[in-house]
């Protein structure tokens, strides 16, 4: 056994690419799980196409999976890759322009086939016409070595060695990167245990990578990249769709009511309708509607009932939702709306991320139909966020739209599991009585008497005697609910449906100033949490000071952000729309926000970012 | 990859649609037609057929012996969507064509309720026509009354789904050119288990096929042919006219054969050698084949066949149940698969159990 160098880094940035049945997904999975293991800081970006396979070795069919791990904390799945693996010419080609000159190019030359170039409008082989001299390239056949190592398995087909190609890259990697690889052999195990011939071929594929990469003189050293320091805890690697589905049951936990789920499948949200199909453990009930409509109003049908009812979607789905959330609206009724935004209009991007869909919910509906919005920031904060929407939902009788988007529902990052004493407690009181009496003193029961803090209205579910009641989406007469056309009492309906949803409590934004003597403030909202913190860091280190914060409740807004915004000489505010916040910042405070925004499908870059955050810097000084 | 579960049905072991929704203790005063009146002022036009139909769920409401406060009626929009707020039970009047998404929502999470739908032939075959069919395939446990005026009232009069050919209104000054649906027809084809049709004149076939579909585990679709005076007056007055009433209604039986007519002029329905079916005088049918309905049948073809007699001429016009048959519901599944789990995992979650979830299978730990 050879023993080579062991270098150390404080951090990395992995691209794996291939095509979409390469298994690139799951090899970046089980990378960054072994990663966490190690106990760095990591974020990661899959990147995929619509197409579940487009043809075979083109650029649509290109399929990624980006990782940023270090020793220190990490905030966004990186700019740019220090290593590329690319399983054919397609993943190359599509991907080379984002890695820089320098950085490292593994790649399976067995696909770099007339055809497969040809494919991709290559003319000569970037391998050996000198195009790629500026990269540090490992050429390796990976799938003739991947056939070879597992030639004693004489029940698999050439197809079904081959297949095991993504492990051998695997075991590469984790060589290269010290990656322990025990948890992947965990995995395989549980997954192919009842086909012990595949398994054993995928842990031979794996091993012989990582002895390639230790027997071969092609790759040199090895790296290291230690530990973060990170609070000490309990930790898992979570994505903002699983660490959505845990807080909605989390907080139906804490509620004491069911969760019942209305949903109709749709990318990016259809892994929180998974992952809440096997939490029936819990009580979770989950309905896969015939389409977005019937996903709300089968939450709303069981919100009546007492549950806490939700739907998950994106974009095109909110859109049909509108009519069922708006009579939410005006049953004030709790109903939990999520919404994980892809790039729009119409089909747009399904597989890609966006912030365009702000203006859509708070006002895409009939008449005037307030509600609370709310945003996650992070993978791992999508857990709060679910929490807090349902405490919003069931203490204010209210519809919550909750936005999060591709970019963190499929995104991950270590989470330290809180523990379940420390999340909040919900008080969910359900009626019981009847809560006044009429003028002959007799006990009636008025469904829109309100609560005088909250203006909430009782929610009283059938089967609760005495309490029998009629609601609809008619116009209600205050207090008693009763059907009115009464111009003066349209005005009260409205102006108290809007006054409780401004009455919702929301914390003041905190502002992050380490200097504190900051000019310009850079205000965000949703996933680009992630990149504004990086870019400010960057800033910051080239000893400009800048502020920041980061709203998570854009409806009510916290009841501090005026004066934040006012505080500063100028704020700007990226967002990937063409500046739906900064439309409300201006039209609510008549501050003369900036914009900085990119409708890319992709997250913000640090670099771009630190950009414009510099600019706007010099234009102040 | 697909795989299937064996559910091991059926889950609940009973036919009954209302075997646990709560009833009312045989000692108590049995429940009035006054106990289920609102004090809401019904506002239907005069001579509006909802008011009989109304009278007829006040006055049938009683017999069911339920808990008034687990009596639920979820409408959509249009006329006969006003119906909640006259009963005094649990209602909600809610939006066009979405009353049985919401009653889903409903029924699943709430096996004590008796959910009924109320709903009309825009609301529930145009606008709504998507819920209204996989209600009926889930066969979720709920009552769907839907009200057949073959007319948008609250529009003020625009032909409907189920209007004639050449109907002429406001939106159709020519005559409409839409082929109808066959409320029935179309029932029977989304694979409803209990399909029945009466007529809102009709009080004692009404309150017979009202109680048999609330007592029906599953979906029930109910279509009741309703006059509307303002806007289509007389649409059904040839099956109310006394003297035609006989020659055109066939009323439907389980076990018998299918017939129409007086005593004295009977008609029997036979089938003919190409796979139809006529009617032939009684004293003409001999050794012909003749129509025995079964609305129990597993196969609905027979009951398709016989919701196909009736034509927009509405020469023979079958009403009563066309098929009553028991299948797992779908809201009994879902809540059996729930139960399953939590009942495996011995009872339901604590604390601990929640914190087992959230930590998942591969955590590490720091400090």
């Amino acid at each position: 056994m050879t023993s080579k160098t062991a270098q150390t880094l404080d951090r990395v940035v992995i691209r794996f690419a291939g095509d979409s049945g390469d298994g690139m997904q799951l090899t970046g999975d089980r990378f960054t799980s072994e990663t966490a293991a190690l106990g760095n800081d990591l974020s990661t970006l899959p990147n995929f196409p619509a197409e579940i396979r487009a043809p075979q070795g083109t650029l649509p069919g290109v399929s990624s999976f980006q990782l940023h791990f270090a020793d220190h904390d990490v905030l966004t799945p990186g700019d740019a890759p220090d290593v590329l693996v690319a399983m054919n010419p397609a993943a190359l080609k599509a991907n080379i322009g984002d890695v820089p000159r320098g950085a490292t190019v593994i790649v399976n030359t067995d696909e770099f086939t007339k055809r497969n170039l040809g494919k991709v409008g290559y003319e000569t082989s970037p391998l050996e016409d000198g195009s790629l001299e500026s990269w540090h390239v490992h050429p390796v056949a990976l799938t003739s070595i991947t056939v070879e190592a597992l030639a004693e398995f004489s029940g698999l087909s050439r197809k079904e060695k081959e297949r095991a190609k993504n492990m051998f890259a695997l075991g590469l990697l984790s060589w290269m990167y010290t990656r322990p690889t025990t948890g992947t052999e965990q995995f395989l195990k549980s997954k192919f245990g009842a086909r012990p011939e595949i398994l054993e071929a995928n842990l031979t594929a794996l091993h012989a990578g990582w002895n390639y990469g230790e027997t071969t003189e092609d790759f040199a050293s090895t790296y290291v990249v230690a530990p973060a320091p990170m609070p000490p805890g309990t930790y898992r690697n979570v994505t903002g769709n699983t660490a959505l589905a845990l807080g909605l049951v989390s907080a139906s936990h804490r509620a004491g009511r069911p969760l019942v789920l209305g949903s109709y499948p749709i990318t990016p949200a259809s892994d929180i309708l998974h992952a809440l199909s096997s939490m029936k453990r819990h009580g979770v009930t989950t309905i896969q509607a015939e389409d977005e409509i019937a996903g709300a109003g089968i939450a709303l049908g069981a919100a009546y009932g007492g549950a806490v009812g939700v739907t998950t979607t994106s974009g095109p789905g909110i859109a049909l939702k509108a009519e069922t959330i708006g009579l939410a609206v005006a049953l004030e009724l709790p109903l939990v709306v999520v919404d994980i935004q892809r790039g729009g209009p119409s089909t747009g991007l399904p597989t890609k991320t966006e912030q365009a869909d702000l203006l859509q919910v708070m006002y895409g509906r009939n008449g005037e139909s307030p509600l609370p919005v709310i945003a996650a920031q992070t993978p791992a904060d999508c857990f709060d966020a679910a929490l807090d929407a349902v405490r919003i939902a069931t203490t204010y009788r209210t519809p919550v739209v909750l936005l999060s988007d591709g970019y963190l529902a499929n995104g991950s990052e270590p989470w330290s599991v809180p523990s379940v004493d420390d999340l909040p407690q919900m008080h969910v009181d359900l009626a019981s009585e009847p809560n006044m009496t009429d003028d002959n003193g007799e006990p009636v029961f008025r469904p829109y008497l309100r609560d005088p803090e909250t203006l909430a209205r009782p929610w009283a579910v059938p089967g609760t005697a005495g309490l029998e009641h009629r609601i609809g989406g008619i116009e209600k007469a205050d207090v008693t609910g009763d059907i009115s056309y009464d111009p003066d009492n349209h005005e009260k309906m409205v102006r108290l449906r809007q006054a409780k949803v401004d009455g919702v409590t929301v914390p003041d934004v905190e502002v992050d100033d380490p200097t504190g003597d900051a000019r310009i403030l850079v205000l965000g909202w949703g996933s680009t949490y992630g990149p504004i913190a990086a870019a400010t860091r960057v800033v910051r280190n080239a000893g400009q000071p800048v502020a920041r914060a980061h709203v998570r409740h854009i409806n009510p807004f916290p009841a501090n952000l005026g004066d934040v915004l006012r505080r500063y000489d100028r704020v700007l505010v990226p967002e990937m729309n063409t500046g739906q916040l900064a439309m409300l910042l201006r039209s609510k405070y008549l501050v003369d926000v900036r914009s900085h925004t990119a409708i890319r499908g992709l997250p913000f870059t640090t670099v771009e970012l630190a950009g414009a955050i510099t600019t706007t810097l010099q234009e102040v000084q | 990859m697909t795989t299937t579960t064996d559910l091991g049905m059926p889950t609940t072991g009973t036919p009954d649609g209302l075997a646990h929704v709560p009833h009312l203790p045989q000692d108590e005063p049995k429940q009035t037609k006054r106990d289920f009146t609102s004090d809401q002022e019904v506002r239907w036009c005069p001579g509006c057929g909802d008011y009989v139909i109304l009278a007829a769920v006040q006055s049938f409401l009683p017999d069911l012996g339920l808990r008034r406060e687990n009596i639920v009626f979820v409408s959509g929009i249009g006329c006969s969507s006003r119906f909640p707020y006259y009963l005094d039970t649990y209602g909600m009047h809610s939006i066009h064509g979405r009353a049985p998404a919401i009653a889903t929502g409903l029924a699943t999470s709430r096996p004590d309720l008796s959910v009924w739908v109320v709903t009309g032939d825009g609301d529930a075959l145009s606008i709504g026509g998507n819920h209204l069919i996989h209600a009926l395939r889930r066969n979720v446990n709920m009552t769907i009354l839907l009200f057949n005026n073959q007319i948008y009232g609250l529009t003020k009069g625009q032909y409907s789904p189920t209007s004639r050919p050449g109907t002429v209104t406001k939106s159709s000054p020519l005559g409409s050119v839409d082929a109808p649906f066959n409320p029935v027809s179309l029932a029977l084809g989304a694979e409803a288990t209990f399909v029945g049709r009466a007529m809102e004149s009709d009080r004692d076939e009404l309150k017979s096929v009202l109680r048999a579909a609330a007592e029906h585990r599953g979906a029930a679709l109910v279509e009741i042919y309703q006059n509307c005076p303002i806007f289509n007056d007389g649409a059904f007055e040839a099956l109310k006219d006394r003297t035609q009433q006989a020659a055109r209604i066939v009323r439907l039986h389980s076990g018998e054969a299918v017939t129409v007519g007086t005593e004295e002029d009977r008609r029997v329905l036979v089938r003919t050698t190409g796979g139809g079916s006529e009617f032939v005088p009684e004293a003409e049918v001999g050794a012909r084949d003749v129509v025995v309905h079964d609305a129990h049948a597993d196969d609905p073809s027979a009951a398709f066949a016989l919701s196909r007699l009736d034509t927009p001429e509405m020469s023979h016009v079958p009403m009563g149940i066309f098929r009553q048959v028991e299948r797992p519901t779908y809201d009994d599944q879902v809540r059996a698969q729930v139960d399953a789990a939590v009942d495996t995992a011995g009872g339901p979650a604590t604390d601990d159990d929640l914190q087992a979830l959230l930590r998942g299978k591969d955590t590490w730990t720091v400090g």
